[in-house]
């Protein structure tokens, strides 16, 4: 018996064990995913807890849930990926052998690179909504909070998820503005990026919006601390911030056991092809979702497309066809931005985001680069779509993994 | 997208002033993007800059960070600070010719 071995039951590995379990020939293979975690959380929701939109229950499932019958689930740490040996090791040494290995280990926030950010202020006046336990933090502090300085804070690209400070940032001036307390809360965005939007056709219909929320901007901020006793985060050229209430998205980095197993680059993101989805540098590894190098945004719906056409890939590799190159960088997301409306945004590795209708020309329903309300329906039945659809492999009627120019206004 | 004149060669460019066709490169073009950005004189340090870039976009498809400009071009971050003042990525990026750094949006 020969065996596909995938690492993470997350979005990524979980769609992945669905699309094989389907298509594979179980008379000679099996499937096993390990993962140290029990929870399955629906990340796209953690942005909604501060605010109160969501709570737990909406984003919190058990991994085992979602893992189809005749694949093996093994809940454990990894200690090492052995690829010259084609074997894992688990944390109690156990040794599982593989044939194919598809890395599918994400990548989260890592406080700890940025100094002083674990200090004093940690989950008091300072916190992340990248994680349940920060995003549910952020809730309780908003719940009293009277107003002052919020600064909403980039560390460092790239990052799980984009477009989610501008998201926070609209959500914040509408969550306060409803509250009645809006006046009394300046809000400021600090990203080491040149602009909140920094594609040309995005930046020509949007770039008008933080002025219109009445929210500033600090540019070209490349943190080196935060100093948390006097309120402020300073950047490696010594300009300085303060706030009152610091959310920040820390610097995100593959797993540790990317680096523990010489199999990464500098943030433990794995070199990977960035159109086969297969590594650089084993050819019976193979790698989908946050955990790759490749430049597509790290992305729910980014790992969502790669699972179609990596399921092809690796049917083609176990039965010795060469590899398609076929993955294009197509992401698609929502962009909320308060009073119940969102934006929606369809690319690729070469086309931009840009205006449009989605995913039918003229009827849409959903408008590219615009606010609208059905915009936001969608954002908000995406939650149903994923837990029921999309981490089961089903497809999605109507959208292809390639991204399509139909409806884009491309000139 | 315009057309321009820098160093006597006629290149395209995008509305922030950034080269939209890599192949329009030269080291002469550097030289005049760099006064753009307030750069009077490009030194080897520079170059060392610049060049590896270059080398990272055509091999990987993405500008590097400024951490793996340090960790892998072996560019302390300060220095790449005192080269390229103010957004040394953006900067150094105008001047090799590639885009500038950013997000999906």
């Amino acid at each position: 018996m020969k065996k596909i071995l995938i690492l993470g039951a997350g979005t990524a590995g979980t769609m992945m064990a669905n699309h094989l379990n389907k298509k594979i020939d179980k008379k000679e293979w099996s499937i096993t995913v390990i993962d140290q975690y029990k929870n399955h959380y629906y990340q796209p929701g953690f942005l909604f807890i501060p605010f109160g939109i969501y709570s737990e229950k909406d984003v919190i499932k058990e991994k085992k849930k979602f893992i189809p019958k005749g694949v093996e689930f093994i809940q454990s740490a990894i200690e090492i990926i052995e690829a010259d040996k084609n074997q894992v090791k688990l944390e109690n040494n156990s040794v599982i052998k593989y044939d194919v290995l598809i890395i599918a280990t994400g990548s989260k926030i890592v406080p700890q690179e940025i100094e002083g950010l674990l200090d004093d202020g940690w989950r008091k006046n300072i916190f992340d909504f990248y994680t349940i336990e920060g995003s549910t933090a952020l809730r309780d502090k908003f719940k009293d909070w009277k107003g002052g300085k919020l600064v909403v804070h980039l560390a460092e690209m790239p990052i799980k998820c984009p477009v989610a400070p501008l998201e926070f940032l609209f959500l914040s001036d509408w969550f306060f503005t409803k509250k009645g307390i809006r006046k009394n809360v300046d809000i400021t965005y600090v990203t080491p990026l040149g602009s909140a939007f920094t594609k040309p056709r995005a930046a020509s219909v949007l770039g008008h919006m933080l002025d219109d929320k009445n929210i500033k901007i600090v540019p070209n901020f490349n943190i080196s601390h935060v100093d948390s006793k006097n309120n402020k985060i300073v950047s490696l050229d010594d300009k300085e911030v303060e706030y009152d209430l610091l959310v920040t998205i820390p610097t995100n980095m593959g797993d540790e056991v990317i680096e523990r197993s010489g199999l990464g680059d500098e943030l433990n993101f794995v070199p990977t092809d960035k159109h086969t989805l297969q590594s650089k540098e084993y050819e019976n590894i193979f790698v989908i979702g946050d955990a790759t190098d490749i430049p597509a945004s790290k992305a729910g719906s980014v790992a969502h497309f790669e699972g179609e056409i990596l399921t092809d890939n690796i049917l083609n590799f176990i039965n010795n066809k060469p590899l398609e190159k076929k993955f294009d960088g197509h992401a698609n997301c929502y962009i909320e931005s308060g009073y119940n409306k969102a934006f929606l945004i369809d690319f690729n590795y070469d086309v931009e985001p840009v205006e449009g209708t989605f995913p039918l020309p003229v009827v849409g329903p959903f408008s590219l680069l615009k606010e609208t309300r059905i915009n936001h329906l969608g954002k908000m039945a995406f939650k149903h779509i994923y837990w029921n659809l999309l981490l089961k492999g089903i497809p999605i009627p109507g959208i292809p993994p390639h991204m399509t120019t139909k409806g884009k206004k491309l000139n | 997208m315009t057309e321009k004149m820098l160093a006597d060669f006629t290149v395209n460019v995008n509305e922030e002033g950034y080269l939209t066709d890599p192949s329009q490169w030269n080291k002469e073009i550097a030289v005049a993007l760099a006064k753009e950005v307030g750069i009077e004189e490009l030194t080897e340090a520079h170059w060392k800059v610049i060049e590896f870039l270059q080398k990272e976009v055509k091999e990987n498809g993405k500008l590097p960070t400024i951490r793996r400009i340090n960790k892998v071009g072996g560019i302390p971050t300060k220095e790449l600070y005192q080269l390229f003042p103010d957004g040394p990525l953006a900067k150094a990026a105008k001047i090799a010719g590639l885009s500038k750094p950013a997000s999906c949006i």
